[in-house]
């Protein structure tokens, strides 16, 4: 039997991607309750549980977290309103079709391997949060807030267990999957409320006005677990902002907003941001400080138990479940790309296998903080790639989507300004100290300044025809 | 059907969060909250299924 020649990383790609090729037709748009239900059910999540629980072990105060997440949060929504959405109700494109043609493919490959590798990552905290929820009936060992290696047998064979299942269910069925994380997303939010409100009393809060006293003198001390930092104001605004940097300034979001009707529905994401990453947030952080008065366990599974019982254990369940789901799959998708004559079931059981071998670690989930701002770190400089190329390289009179146009299959400056924007935000880590946390927004105008200053240079050497892409002034009229 | 299929559904998120607040106020104990909210949940995956659009356009 004759055997297909392999086909190159650019068709591997396009394959795949190819159903998203052509810009979203006007009858597919959709109304602002679509995006509402969107972000409301994506941002109430499993990382939730462990989230807030983190702000409490670095000893955040509790003004500084009220009014951090506040802005914080106002951040993000911004970000998703005047940076992501315009560009993806204008171009109707996805991240991918864009990426590739201002990067060109095989940049854009590379980026597929990191997001790829970034999902496993993320898939695998969640499957362990998912499996402090498991371990409780099995009197299982929980994780502690420092552990960095599994410590207990009962943890690994949770862990394997999970993440078996979740793999199992994930080559059964995204579609069906994705569904029920939909269903579920309303009650868990409640879930959150309720937990946190419920066990109030415990803490000492009999009325409204005891809450405030409570909340500075028993959950959100100032007061720091040993071996973590303090977090300040400055720290909770700017993880709140770039919680999720890939999707807004990271452009990942590109691919919900291009089905927007128009680009204002970006400030939908106001309601993932203040439901779940202020309530929710704050809910769990009252867990576990009644979890740390208590001495009790600090795992999301035992802190949602002693606000909820057994409605608590599912909460954790699904949330870990139903977020490792869609990110197994995703991971799968980007990694197609390297074994292009596997079988989706089979791409996406290795990507179980090495989320669940990830899982073991529970360092992931306990410092899930310093992961979550090292994924939205690697992938931002590419989102702040486009946003100069659609913006800023016509008003300089240069060509947009260079590499499109030039038939390249790697944009130079694409590539060093994401490259260089990482080795200066080391730079500042190692050298100036400057926290992981803040490092997102100075990442972001370097990015920017060095593509625009790179491309300058990259088409100034030979003249090249302007841009028949047509850009409107911003934010005045959208290309429907 | 699909109305009462609806209320119930409400009823299932109704039991899930409103016994945390009685509990707040010291009208339940928190055993009784918990039960409460195991049958909310209960109610509300048996009946949101049938009622809640499938359809996940973006």
């Amino acid at each position: 039997m004759a055997s297909t020649p392999p086909a190159s990383i650019t068709e591997r790609l396009d394959a795949i991607n190819e159903f998203d090729r052509e810009p979203v037709s006007e009858d597919a748009l959709q109304g602002p309750g679509n995006f509402i239900g969107l972000y409301a059910g994506e941002h109430v999540a499993g990382t939730e549980f462990v989230i807030g629980p983190l702000f409490v072990a670095h000893g955040v105060a509790a003004g500084d977290l009220f009014l951090g997440l506040l802005v914080g949060n106002l951040l993000a929504v911004l970000s998703w309103a005047f940076i992501c959405a315009p560009i993806a109700t204008r171009t109707r494109l996805n991240l991918y079709w864009k990426l590739r043609k201002i990067a060109g493919p095989n940049l854009l490959f590379v980026y597929n391997l990191v997001n790829a590798a970034m999902f496993c990552f993320l898939a695998g905290s969640m499957i362990s949060v998912a499996a402090t929820a498991v371990g409780i009936p099995f009197d299982m060992t929980m994780p502690g807030l420092d552990d960095f290696y599994p410590n207990s047998v009962g943890w690994v064979v949770t862990v394997l267990l999970v993440g078996s299942v979740v793999t199992v269910l994930a080559i059964l069925g995204f579609e069906k999957i994705a569904y029920f994380s939909k269903i579920a997303a309303p009650w868990m939010f409640l879930v959150f409320v309720a937990c946190g409100v419920a066990v109030l009393p415990q803490l000492g809060v009999t009325s409204l006005g005891d809450f405030w006293t409570v909340a500075n003198e028993k959950i959100w001390t100032g007061e720091p677990l040993s071996g973590r930092i303090r977090f300040t104001f400055w720290h909770v605004m700017f993880f709140a902002w770039f919680a999720n940097m890939a999707m807004h300034i990271g452009m990942a979001d590109m691919t919900i907003l291009r089905y927007a009707k128009k680009w204002h529905y970006g400030f939908a994401s106001a309601f993932g941001m203040y439901l779940g990453h202020y309530i929710a947030w704050v809910a769990s952080g009252i867990l576990v400080a009644l979890a740390l008065q208590n001495a009790s366990e600090v795992a999301p599974g035992p802190i949602a138990y002693l606000g909820a019982g057994v409605a608590g254990l599912v909460a954790v369940l699904l949330a870990g479940w139903t977020t490792a789901n869609p990110t197994i799959y995703r991971a799968g998708l980007a990694m197609q790309t390297i074994t292009p004559n596997w079988k989706r079931w089979k791409m996406t059981l290795a990507v179980g296998m090495i989320t669940t071998m990830a899982a073991l670690f529970p360092a992931l989930m306990m410092r899930l903080l310093d992961f979550v701002a090292l994924y939205g770190l690697l992938l931002m400089p590419m989102g702040a790639v486009i946003f100069a190329d659609f913006w800023l390289l016509p008003k300089l009179g240069l060509r947009q989507d260079y590499a499109e146009w030039k038939q390249l299959l790697f944009s130079l400056p694409a590539a060093l300004a994401w490259l260089l924007t990482l080795g200066a935000c080391l730079l500042l880590n190692l050298v100036w100290d400057v926290e992981i946390f803040f490092l997102g927004l100075p990442g972001w105008f370097i990015a920017t300044g060095l593509y625009v200053a790179l491309s300058v240079a990259q088409q100034r050497r030979v003249p090249v025809p302007q841009s028949s892409t047509p850009t409107t002034d911003f934010l005045s009229e959208e290309i429907t | 059907m699909k109305t009462a299929l609806k209320l119930a559904s409400f009823l299932g998120l109704s039991l899930t969060v409103v016994p945390a607040f009685l509990v707040f106020a010291g009208t339940i104990t928190w055993t009784t909250h918990a039960t409460l909210m195991a049958l909310g949940a209960v109610l509300w995956f048996v009946t949101a299924p049938f009622w809640m659009p499938h359809d996940a356009p973006v």
